[in-house]
């Protein structure tokens, strides 16, 4: 038997493609100059000649102002824009002195509790001159009021805040499982967002609808596709549900995808999302404005690749795969740094990261032409394939009866696990090849430096808030909270009400608690 | 409330064991990482081993806890969020309440090396980090005694 050849998701692939695998293909119909309708060239006509893709590095550990410093550090070296990191309580929207917090507290990322915090991270950055954009689910409503109550502080206005809030909340239950709420009231809550945010946050994404984490859990790159999508359609009826006109909204939605070491799955996969969103956003929902049609996005390299052996090796299968985000058309990029799946990373190798980007960018002429893979048979019958893949999933989920239903149902989690058992079945038959862990493997390796965070961060965190519960008015928050809660209890729009609370002061742990004793908690069914 | 998974026991060496091994896997802290977690539950349960998973979010009490009602002959935790220390403190302080500090208990996930004699100390078995195959999994399981 022939040998058989197949991407990391298991695709098959022909040893040679010729004009006759794209039978009854047609550029304006399929490809389309780039800057024009389906988009699959890229969303703008001059791409990175105009403007070069955002260099934009996710940061953040330990306190605010640790985590301030590095973003100063990161931008002195010419990162354009901030990706805030923040660690497991704030993600889960608990204070850092509940129980549940002890040994979290500003390990994964920046740990948030009041605007206090809030204040400290963005001290010395105008936030009308740089972006930002901020992982957060659960709680998000309330890290979108703490970044706008800084803003108006420093007397930015509303009109000028720019950045993206991830507010993915489906892609949560379907992979990275960061939740609050059941599914039902997190949508109410993105509704809202929604709707607030078109009235006056011109310039924020309110939803960037991920891929990157259902690929971490362990999907191929076409269910990354199919999931990212149907939830994206998910987003999108429910700010049609709420009463909003889908060119009003949808130009704000962005989109965030991983990308994996299969160097051109990658990029059929980012080809494949553009075509595919195009479509259904005129055909499905009848868009009129060409800005609902396009699929920005942002990339990140794929976290699930690296290997804590010879953890050098990182630094080159990160920079391959930010070249499948250039070469895919991404409109920001983050590349993960060669120590991270042993911590965060250090200041040297965040820095190395930000250099790869700069290498591509500046040394590599990439960015000379648009779409220079655009008409390869190949890469076209990919991108073919990937649509064609991921149309038969969305299919099923429409028949169930939309994304929240199938979520319901434990489909796209199902699928997804099974998924990543095949993979790792096939690493331990050496099928797929992992270099340094199954094959190459390099015995007594030397430990390469990483950054520590020790418990001190935990009390400085828990003892400033001590200080800031302290100092603010009681009643003032009480008062906050009752009139949240009434809110939730009711239709009003929970952003003012957020924001309020915020500027009193109230904790983040107060706030969601607030709302889960209106909206209830999730646990999910778990299935291996 | 728990999942429990249990496959043919046919691959299970019947010489050195009489029954299955009762396992328990858990999601410690507020950690949502369970790509690896829910594919070492499957590769135990397909090798013959009874594998009971707490799901997602679990506090020390909770694990204790599961782990006196099911009586399990080994508890799996998987943490990859950097709080391994506070949690498997927590959690062995409870087993010991509970006298049943004898039932090994075996760390998965992101843990650097540094910690490692730390954890020992604590009272944890085994580490198993990123890149450990199931196959090596597995096997090291099969060493284990059945409890009681």
């Amino acid at each position: 038997m022939s040998k058989r050849f197949s991407t990391i998701s298991d695709v098959e692939i022909k040893e040679l493609y010729t004009p006759s695998s794209l039978k009854g293909w047609e550029y304006e119909k399929d490809l389309g100059d780039p800057g024009k309708y389906p988009f699959t060239r890229g969303i703008h006509a001059t791409l990175y000649r105009e403007k070069p893709w955002t260099i934009r590095l996710f940061s953040g550990f330990g306190t605010a102002c640790d985590t301030n410093k590095r973003y100063h550090l990161l931008l002195e070296k010419g990162q354009h824009g901030l990706s805030v990191a923040f660690d497991m309580p704030t993600l889960m929207g608990i204070d850092s002195d509940d129980p549940k917090a002890q040994g979290e507290v500003g390990k994964c990322g920046v740990a948030i509790d009041t605007l206090h915090d809030m204040e400290v991270l963005f001290k010395g950055i105008p936030l009308d001159q740089v972006t930002t954009s901020m992982t957060m689910n659960g709680p998000a409503i309330v890290l979108l009021a703490m970044y706008l109550a800084v803003a108006e502080k420093q007397g930015v206005s509303f009109s000028l805040v720019g950045g993206t809030i991830q507010n993915d909340i489906l892609k949560e239950y379907i992979a990275q499982k960061e939740w609050i709420y059941p599914p039902r009231p997190s949508m109410r809550i993105i509704q809202d967002m929604l709707v607030y945010g078109t009235k006056h946050l011109p310039k924020w994404n309110t939803i960037s609808i991920s891929g990157y984490h259902i690929r971490e859990a362990g999907s191929t790159a076409a269910q990354e596709l199919a999931f990212t999508l149907a939830d994206g359609l998910g987003y999108v009826q429910a700010g049609i549900d709420a009463g909003l006109n889908v060119d009003d909204f949808a130009p704000r939605l962005s989109f965030f995808f991983n990308a994996h070491s299969d160097f051109f799955e990658e990029i059929a996969k980012y080809r494949a999302a553009r075509r595919m969103w195009a479509r259904f956003m005129k055909e499905r929902f009848k868009a009129q404005n060409p800005r609902s049609w396009i699929l920005r996005f942002h990339t990140q390299t794929a976290g699930c690749s690296l290997t804590a052996q010879q953890p050098y090796n990182n630094i080159v299968r990160t920079a391959i795969q930010a070249l499948a985000g250039v070469l895919g058309g991404t409109q920001s990029l983050h590349t993960n740094s060669m120590d991270e799946t042993l911590a965060l990373p250090t200041e040297q190798a965040a820095t190395i990261a930000l250099r790869t980007q700069q290498v591509i960018a500046e040394e590599t002429g990439v960015m000379n032409t648009v779409d220079p893979l655009g008409g390869s048979y190949f890469v076209e019958s990919l991108t073919h394939e990937m649509e064609k893949q991921a149309l038969e999933m969305i299919e099923k989920i429409d028949k169930m009866g939309g994304i929240v239903v199938a979520i319901e149902k434990g489909f796209p989690q199902k699928e997804i696990a099974r998924a990543s058992y095949h993979y790792q079945q096939q690493l331990e038959r050496q099928e797929k090849v992992i270099v340094g862990v199954n094959k190459y493997v390099e015995k007594d390796e030397r430990p390469i430096e990483t950054l520590y965070i020790d418990e001190k961060c935990e009390k400085k965190q828990i003892s400033d808030l001590k200080k800031v519960k302290k100092e603010r008015n009681a009643k003032e928050v009480e008062r906050a909270l009752a009139k949240l809660k009434k809110g939730a209890e009711g239709t009003d729009n929970l952003v003012p009400l957020v924001l309020d609370a915020v500027r009193a002061y109230a904790t983040i742990g107060e706030i969601c608690s607030s709302l889960k004793n209106v909206f209830g908690g999730y646990t999910e069914q778990s299935v291996f | 409330m728990f999942l429990v998974g249990t496959r043919s026991n046919r691959y299970f060496n019947m010489k050195t064991h009489t029954r299955p091994l009762r396992l328990l896997v858990s999601k410690a802290g507020l950690d949502g990482h369970d790509r690896g977690i829910k594919v070492v539950a499957r590769a135990l349960r397909d090798a013959g081993f009874e594998v009971i998973y707490t799901g997602l979010h679990q506090t020390p009490q909770m694990i204790v806890s599961a782990a006196l009602q099911e009586d399990v002959d080994g508890i799996c935790v998987s943490i990859l969020s950097g709080a391994h220390l506070a949690l498997i403190k927590d959690i062995q302080i409870l087993l010991k309440k509970n006298k049943i500090s004898k039932i090994p208990v075996i760390l998965g996930g992101v843990v650097p090396e540094e910690d490692f004699p730390k954890l020992k100390k604590l009272g944890v078995k085994k580490i198993f980090t990123s890149g450990a195959s199931l196959q090596e999994i597995v096997s090291y399981f099969q060493t284990l005694k059945p409890q009681g």
